[in-house]
């Protein structure tokens, strides 16, 4: 029987475990999260309980490097001690990874209090925890509505929601025919209803340009910006907030992926008609294939599970796909980045968080002639190079130096010195 | 997710619910930040899964975990840390 390994229990990897387990596959199902469900379905982990059963269902189960189809996966609590090591050997992979949040480095955007969207969805949806209780959402796409409504669900405040893009740019890309057609036009009203009954406005061509505080955000400044995300000088305006959130659109989790050697297409998998990447017996799924919500993850993993057990996906499933995708590229291009934004940023603003490396930093570096290219940038301002690898700053600095974002991570998460030197491997 | 837990926090005690990450725990117990960069500046969840790296801190003496994708166990000793003294 075809084993197929499958990487991540989102929307993805769980619509790829149905489908190869109906083709016939023996289906191992790993994630880093102690329950089901990815980013999308918190909370309601319950529901795969009769789909997991008949998969092998490793959870708290961290895939830390892979030699092609050859899995390395740590098993234990995150970041523990003492997590037992394990190695599979697969005839076929799906990756299903997942996405974070994208967030355009501004003045301030490291202090505490300041979130991803992502963050605060995560902790309203997944632990009823709000992130404060006078909060502004801000950035870029359709994600900023349900956060919003999360955070009024759980009782939080929410002070305004702000589109960087005008209404003219997001009237351009939603198309009410393609909405209704991946029944994403009640979503819709449900939220445009919420933040009407919670008088919380949605302001398009709006930015939050500044986050100011001492020891963590008390105010954000806002400004009109133009269509392309330049600011309108005299626009500003200052809010009170004990918490802001931010997002501007998801990067992909490909770190696996491009272990195992895919082509990658302008940071996202590169995948054929049924999802199979440039290398043999390697598929993926979701996010880490392009940004489209959901819908489209489980659409991709559906056909990804069918072809990693060895089957031709049919008709029906190929065209839910194409129609999600479909809907996914209106909405991207209803909400894209402003090319101006480097125009937020000053000498002393922060762009990578993890060394702290200043926009001041990066742009000396940048016209240094000793300095060519991003390798020798990286080393030149220690940008990316932190615990985090990259993954916040890497597109913001490949804009603003020119050059190509690096996604190798040979490990692609942490593993302890000890737990590497363990001789031990289980089967 | 209701049963109550108390974990410490730099010796302090903190209550929060099973279930809750040690980062949803601090935040509902209203800590916002909880480690110190090279420069001293104070940060505390970012990313909320686990990409940031920005809401390291010790747990039961192993130090940098990502406390937002730690389940907070009844009883866990937590440790704030800084990243002299992490890295
Ligand atoms: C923080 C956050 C919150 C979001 N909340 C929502 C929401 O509420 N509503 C909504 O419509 N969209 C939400 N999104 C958008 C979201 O990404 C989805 O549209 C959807 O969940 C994508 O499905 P997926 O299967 O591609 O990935 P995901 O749902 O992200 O699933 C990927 C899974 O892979 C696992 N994984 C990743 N790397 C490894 C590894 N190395 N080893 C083991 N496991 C690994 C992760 O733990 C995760 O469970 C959110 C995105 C983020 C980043
Ligand atoms: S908040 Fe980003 S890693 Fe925990």
């Amino acid at each position: 029987m075809t084993h197929v390994v499958i990487v991540g229990a989102g929307p993805a990897g769980l619509a790829a475990a149905e489908h190869a387990l109906a083709a016939g596959a023996d289906v191992t199902v790993l994630d880093q999260a102690d329950v089901p469900g990815g980013q999308y379905h918190r909370g309601a982990s319950h529901r795969f309980e009769a789909l997991l059963s008949r998969c092998t269902w490793w959870p708290e189960s961290t895939v830390w490097a892979l030699e092609g189809k050859r899995v390395h996966v740590l098993r234990g609590p995150a970041d523990g001690t003492n997590r037992r090591r394990h190695t599979l050997e697969p005839d076929a992979l799906v990756l299903a990874t997942g996405a974070h949040d994208r967030v355009l480095p501004f003045p301030g955007w490291q202090l505490p209090g300041v979130f991803t969207a992502g963050a605060a969805q995560a902790l309203a949806k997944g632990e009823r925890v709000a992130v404060g209780q006078r909060v502004l959402v801000a950035g870029a796409g359709p994600f900023l509505l349900p956060v919003a409504a999360s955070l009024l669900d759980i009782g939080a405040g929410v002070r305004a929601v702000l589109e960087a893009n005008p209404v003219r740019t997001v009237l351009s890309g939603w198309s009410w025919r393609a909405a209704a057609h991946v029944g994403k036009l009640n979503e819709l009203v449900h939220y445009a209803g919420k933040l009407a009954r919670h008088r919380v406005p949605y302001l398009l061509g709006r930015a939050v340009v500044e986050a100011r505080g001492d020891d963590r955000v008390r105010e954000a400044v806002t400004a009109r910006v133009r269509a392309d995300w330049s600011v309108v000088p005299g626009t500003e305006r200052t809010y009170r907030v004990d918490a802001l959130c931010v997002g501007h659109g998801f990067a992909g989790q490909p770190e696996l992926a491009v272990a195992a050697g895919c082509v990658l297409d302008g940071g996202f998998v590169r995948v054929g008609l049924d999802q199979r990447t440039s290398v043999p017996g390697v598929f993926a799924a979701g996010e880490i294939t392009g940004i489209g919500g959901a819908v489209a993850a489980a659409a991709e993993g559906a056909i990804a599970g069918w072809a990693a057990a060895g089957r031709t996906p049919g008709r029906a499933l190929l065209e839910r796909r194409d129609h999600a995708r479909a809907f996914a590229r209106r909405l991207a291009a209803a909400h894209p980045i402003g090319a101006a934004w480097p125009g937020w940023l000053r000498e002393d603003t922060v762009v990578c968080r993890c060394e702290e490396t200043t926009y001041g930093d990066l742009k000396s570096a940048a016209a240094d002639p000793a300095t060519p290219g991003p390798h020798a940038l990286k080393l030149g301002t220690r940008a990316g190079l932190g615990p985090c690898q990259g993954r916040m700053c890497g597109a913001a600095v490949a804009e603003l130096c020119g050059g190509a974002e690096r996604h190798h991570r040979p490990i692609a998460q942490p593993i302890r010195l000890g737990e590497l030197a363990e001789p031990k491997e289980n089967p | 997710m209701s049963e109550p837990i108390a974990i410490t926090v730099d010796g302090e005690t903190v209550t929060g619910l099973a279930g809750q990450t040690v980062a949803g725990v601090l935040l509902a117990a209203g800590r916002l930040s909880w480690r110190r960069t090279r420069s001293g500046a104070p940060r505390g969840v970012f990313c909320g899964i686990g990409a940031c790296f920005d809401c390291l801190l010790t747990v039961n003496g192993v130090a940098d975990v990502r406390a937002c994708r730690r389940r907070a166990a009844d009883g866990d000793e937590i440790r704030t840390q800084s990243r002299e003294e992490g890295a």
